[in-house]
């Protein structure tokens, strides 16, 4: 089968991987500016001893030697700014919200999209297809941080039915998840109901037709499985816009994800937080991207890797 | 002798050439096109919004009611009112002008960085498609393995590092909407490269990279016109998400992602300073998609819909 294919794949990974950490290592160092000149000037006492501590001060291969090293038993390092935590705890800490909040939009996505992208194959050229299809336009126009505000303007600010920061309690939840997830609710809906259309004329259809078979149990049982494909492989790309869409999710509003930690480190230098979160970032694609690859050999016994 | 016979060749070709630009009274693919283009409602609704837009940008330095930069701290984010169209923005700022300006960053950014993407994505694929083998098998390995990396996290890193520098801007987002277009015009010089023209301009010892630029990227212009109106709303959404983050364009300049971005803060107190620029950069992305669509449709009339 495609077991050969997916090794390879693996493999290739490796170097790619190396690459990036090396871009990126280098890309922050070399970068003017470094994580403690602050406007309150440290006394270069200090300064060294920090430096010191961080083996700031020894060459850059040095260091980049030891980050490597490190990074082989996954360590990724003391933060610069949070005293006394490592990138490790603070991945630990923001990871599973940012997880989390991707995860309800994600269903979210397939829960709509589906619905109304089935609606609309089912029944196409009537209102169930115009008026959804209409909306998805907009979910795929417009960016999260105008329908992040747009929704906490709506419902929070104007209706008072939601919640507009924070991330405790499930009402607090609803609107960031559902902002995030609308955007993949207007694609997973327009793919749906494309491939529901395509798969309508063709001849195993028609025969489930001529059996007599209600229109419902053909679009459940017989179209579903070929015309979820595109939607399938939407997924893998899907969810590397989930990460960077939960960037402005997280900051419009305030959620204490890696996305938030991400860009707050970015922007205070903080070299070993940044690098973590990034290296996290593209190990979460890849596996994504991976398994979107294997399910589609599942869902679709004519594709076959070589 | 060679040279009557490239004079007769050159004749043939300049014939050749004719025979393209069409002078025999049949309908040419661009005449065809555009015809089908008009028919296309949205299209061209969306079309003559984007030329009104462009006119408004390359006019605003003259139509501007106001200076972008005067601040008046009395009209702290005053409604919309016959004095200022738009209501003033939090440092007193004419709301109207700096929605004009904004889009005169917003629309140059896209185009520019649409322009390096399209210039190293035409490249890269007429070169990988036309030397083929292994050099072709290679590059487009490449490409395979930049897919899967998240280039916003690139540019944002690069973005914090590197100043936030517009010219730095153009090529960080140029960088990251490539690929596909190297993959789309790999593949049309690979169908074109066996064609007689190319052969005989071969046969004449024309050199590669002649051939390459005179010869076969003109004749991938199609594909080409298409896919880059569907980049240019996703480099001026990843410049606006930038500019959300604080990441952009830097003040006193403003893109429609700053002005979102400052509406945000005030969007309690007052809407309009969230509403309108947010309704700018929605409708000229709504316009682009209709009209990227129109136009692929109207070029590639086989092509499916989806």
């Amino acid at each position: 089968m495609g077991l050969g294919y997916l090794i390879k794949r693996v493999l290739t990974m490796v170097p790619v991987f190396f690459a990036v950490v090396t871009l990126v290592f280098f890309t922050i160092r070399f970068a003017p500016g470094g994580p403690f000149d602050e406007e309150r000037r440290v006394p270069p006492e200090i300064l060294e001893n920090l430096n010191k501590k961080y083996h700031l001060d020894e060459p850059l291969y040095q260091q980049y030697f030891r980050y490597l090293g490190a990074l082989a038993h996954f360590d990724l390092g003391p933060s610069f700014k949070h005293s006394n935590r490592t990138v490790n705890e603070i991945i630990a800490e923001a990871f599973p919200i940012s997880f989390e909040l991707g995860t309800y939009a994600l269903i979210w996505a397939l829960i709509i999209g589906l619905l109304a992208g089935g609606l609309a194959a089912y029944k196409p050229n009537s209102l169930f297809d115009y008026v959804p299809m209409s909306i998805s336009i907009a979910g795929i126009c417009l960016p999260t941080f105008v329908i992040g505000p747009l929704s906490i303007l709506l419902f929070g600010l104007w209706m008072e039915w939601l919640p507009v920061a924070g991330w405790d309690d499930w009402p607090s939840k609803v609107l960031p998840s559902l902002t995030l997830g609308f955007a993949y609710a207007a694609y997973v809906s327009r793919l749906t109901r494309g491939g529901l259309m395509e798969i309508r004329n063709q001849d195993f259809i028609r025969t489930a037709r001529a059996k007599g078979l209600k229109e419902s149990t053909i679009l459940i049982k017989h179209s579903l499985r070929g015309g979820l494909l595109p939607v399938v492989s939407y997924l893998g790309p899907a969810f590397a816009g989930l990460l960077s869409g939960a960037l402005v999710t997280e900051t419009i509003f305030n959620i204490p994800g890696l996305g938030r930690f991400f860009i707050q480190s970015a922007l205070n230098r903080d070299y070993t937080v940044v690098m973590g979160t990034a290296l996290l970032y593209f190990t979460l694609i890849f596996v994504c991207n991976f398994i979107v690859d294997v399910l589609y050999v599942v869902l679709d016994p004519r594709v076959r890797y070589e | 002798m060679s040279n009557t016979l490239t004079t007769t060749m050159t004749g043939t070709d300049l014939s050749m050439d004719t025979n393209l630009k069409d002078e025999t009274g049949g309908v040419s693919l661009w005449k065809d096109a555009f015809r089908r283009l008009l028919k296309n409602k949205m299209a061209v609704i969306g079309g003559t919004f984007l030329l009104l837009e462009i006119l408004l940008a390359i006019a605003t330095p003259w139509i501007a009611p106001y200076d972008f930069e005067a601040q008046n701290l009395e009209l702290w984010v005053e409604a919309p009112s016959a004095l200022h169209w738009f209501g003033t923005d939090t440092l007193g700022r004419d709301l109207f002008t700096r929605v004009l300006y904004g889009g005169r960053i917003s629309l140059m950014v896209g185009i520019l960085a649409s322009l390096v993407s399209v210039a190293i994505g035409v490249t890269y694929g007429a070169i990988s498609g036309y030397l083929g083998g292994r050099v072709d098998s290679l590059m487009m390995r490449i490409v395979d393995v930049l897919y899967a990396l998240p280039f916003i996290f690139l540019v944002i890193i690069l973005m914090v590092y590197f100043g936030r520098n517009i010219y730095l801007l153009f090529v960080a987002l140029g960088m990251t909407q490539w690929l596909t277009m190297a993959r789309i015009v790999r593949g049309q010089v690979i169908s074109l490269k066996e064609k007689e023209f190319v052969q005989a301009a071969t046969s004449m010892g024309v050199r590669k990279s002649t051939i390459i630029f005179k010869h076969l990227i003109p004749n991938c212009l199609g594909p080409v016109i298409v896919f880059m109106t569907l980049t240019v709303p996703t480099v001026i959404l990843e410049e606006a998400f930038l500019s959300f983050l604080g990441l952009g364009v830097q003040a006193p300049m403003a893109s429609w992602g700053t002005l979102i971005s400052n509406g945000v803060e005030v969007m309690e107190i007052r809407s309009t300073v969230l509403l309108f620029p947010a309704m700018a950069l929605g409708l000229t992305l709504f316009s682009l998609n209709f009209l990227g669509d129109g136009l692929r449709d109207a070029l590639d009339p086989k092509g499916a819909k989806d």
